[in-house]
């Protein structure tokens, strides 16, 4: 009967939203009257769990499932899931999660709801309040199905410490054939991800050309951020693809987002919208980034993002 | 090599987003309709399949008779034949079994949807299908390439990509960068009176109970004002961020 949660890590560490997954299981746990399980493959130190609700963690440790694949960690999911007699899944909106959640619904029989903001409002019926038109809207959605799948948006229900004493269980899945063979993977380790960034700074066409870039790459690694471009900038080959954010782009959902000469078209605008905390630096007041955003500096960016940068400096150094 | 490609009928990218019945329903007065642009990415790689390797393709939509004239956009930009479901898209779930049914009568041996529509964002549509027909799937697919029965896909990850190798038949959830936004093709006059001439094939849908349902729409709270600071006082902007905010 628990509440299942798909703890993600990556190289044996968990990530951010692990724990988010297992503070919104805890919440609807708590709801329905019963306990959270959570599910690690090859996750390393478990122990972190007992911080967010989890009771019990399925621990798999299996070289068979080092690389992700979506069809074999559906099939895992599914096997904890039936052992478990779940009826509520969490996962995460990571790319791998929603990779695998469909598969996973089918496998289930569940009912999914992707972008879920909140713990449910209702548990009988079971409805949910997901973000739909790309942020433009919430929609209630009511899932009929005995089990169900939630796929909890990044940086929204947040992190909430719940101390338990967390019983871990080897948990040995079978592994199904997948189809799918990986040929190689190319991945910066060094460097923030937007998706998993507290702070992404952004910049457009305002920079004038690609070789203005240094001082966003200075800022992000002033504040730890990951550094993302607008529409035109990747369309320009300036900045890479996987830089673009926007409706089309990644999905933004960090705390802080700075956007520097960029003037937000609805399209970006729509895409960075689940950030908590916007600021826009532009030389145009008009521009429709200051209407959406909650700091404005109105200046040329060649002036005030170096000067801003020494100030961040000074402001860590005496942090 | 036979195509198929779902097609979701959206909302233009900058249509204002109201809702109506009480806030049950949304509001498609005034709105323009287009082929929801992670398919039309994949619509466009499938037209470099058909003319580089050989290729038919059908594109398909779940939904009424208004969702025809995205349909024919599709069929002028190039694809040969076009399928209508002719049922209302209720949920996810139900979509995909009937755009599952569509694949498996057809006998594709590749399937491109987009990795999630504009208007509801569910991004489950594709995994779905996989799910049911039990076929091979790849999401976030920025690079494909077919030869004979195999595929060389390469899947956006975070922080990075992943190059896979798979066998056809295959279901595709497409993005940007499976084709580039210069590749993208406007229809010409030609394209526009051939696609009158191409079968536009309407099937009745099958049984199925949609999983899941829209309750009720709500819209965000309006937006305080953005607070203005100086470029001569860009203390007072770290300040703001740092007590006010709380973010750095």
């Amino acid at each position: 009967m628990s509440v299942l949660v798909y703890t993600e890590s990556d190289q044996g560490r968990f990530k951010k939203t692990a724990f988010e997954v297992a503070s919104l299981g805890k919440a609807i746990a708590d709801q329905l009257g019963t306990t959270v399980t959570a599910i690690t493959i090859n996750a390393g130190d478990t122990s972190e769990l007992g911080n967010y609700g989890v009771n019990k963690i399925l621990t798999i440790n299996n070289s068979a499932l080092e690389a992700f694949n979506a069809k074999i960690y559906a099939s895992v999911i599914q096997q904890a899931a039936e052992k478990e007699g779940t009826k509520v899944v969490v996962v995460s909106s990571s790319v791998n999660s929603k990779y695998l959640a469909p598969l996973l619904s089918i496998n289930l029989n569940a009912g999914y709801a992707t972008n879920v903001l909140e713990a449910p409002v209702s548990s009988s019926p079971f409805i949910v309040k997901r973000s739909a038109f790309t942020n433009k809207a919430f929609e209630m959605f009511q899932i009929n199905t005995d089990i169900k799948i939630l796929g909890v948006s990044k940086n929204s229900f947040g992190i909430k410490e719940n101390k338990t004493t967390a019983a871990s269980e080897d948990f040995s899945p079978s592994i199904p054939d997948s189809g799918i063979h990986i040929v190689s993977v190319d991945k910066a380790s060094n460097k923030v991800t937007i998706a998993d960034a507290d702070i992404v700074v952004s910049a457009g066409r305002g920079l004038k050309g690609p070789e203005n870039w240094g001082m966003i790459e200075e800022m992000a690694d002033v504040l730890g951020a990951a550094t993302a471009c607008s529409k035109p900038v990747s369309d320009l080959g300036w900045r890479p693809h996987s830089e673009h954010v926007g409706q089309t782009g990644k999905p933004v959902a960090s705390n802080l987002y700075i956007g520097i000469g960029i003037s937000g078209a609805i399209q970006h605008l729509a895409g960075i919208n689940a950030s908590k905390v916007k600021v826009v630096i532009n030389t145009d007041p008009e521009a429709p980034f200051f209407k959406a955003a909650d700091y404005g500096v109105v200046g040329d960016a060649f002036v005030v993002v170096p000067q801003l940068i020494e100030k961040l400096k000074a402001f860590k150094a005496h942090q | 090599m036979k195509i198929l490609v779902c097609i979701s009928h959206v909302p233009d990218t900058t249509s204002k987003i109201n809702f109506t019945d009480d806030n049950t329903k949304f509001d498609t007065n005034g709105v323009q309709y287009i082929i929801n642009p992670n398919d039309e990415f994949g619509l466009t790689r499938s037209m470099w399949f058909k003319e580089k390797q050989g290729a038919h393709v059908t594109v398909v939509n779940v939904g009424g008779a208004e969702t025809e004239p995205t349909l024919r956009k599709a069929l002028a930009i190039g694809a040969d034949a076009a399928i209508r479901v002719n049922t209302p898209a209720t949920d996810g779930f139900s979509v995909a079994k009937q755009l599952a049914k569509v694949v498996q009568d057809g006998g594709y041996d590749l399937i491109i949807a987009g990795r999630e529509s504009l208007d509801y964002n569910g991004g489950m549509v594709p995994g779905m299908i996989a799910g049911i027909t039990n076929s091979n799937f790849v999401n976030n697919c920025i690079s494909l390439e077919v030869e004979g029965n195999s595929a060389t896909v390469t899947r956006e990850i975070d922080g990075g990509k992943e190059t896979v190798s798979t066998n056809l038949p295959l279901i595709i959830g497409g993005q940007k960068g499976i084709v580039e936004e210069s590749d993208l093709r406007i229809p010409n006059m030609r394209g526009i009176m051939m696609a009158r001439q191409k079968p536009l094939t309407i099937v009745e849908p099958i049984d199925v109970a949609p999983e899941t349902a829209s309750v009720k729409f709500e819209k965000p709270a309006p937006k305080g004002a953005v607070k203005l600071v100086s470029p001569d006082n860009l203390d007072e902007l770290i300040n703001l961020l740092h007590n006010e905010a709380k973010v750095i």
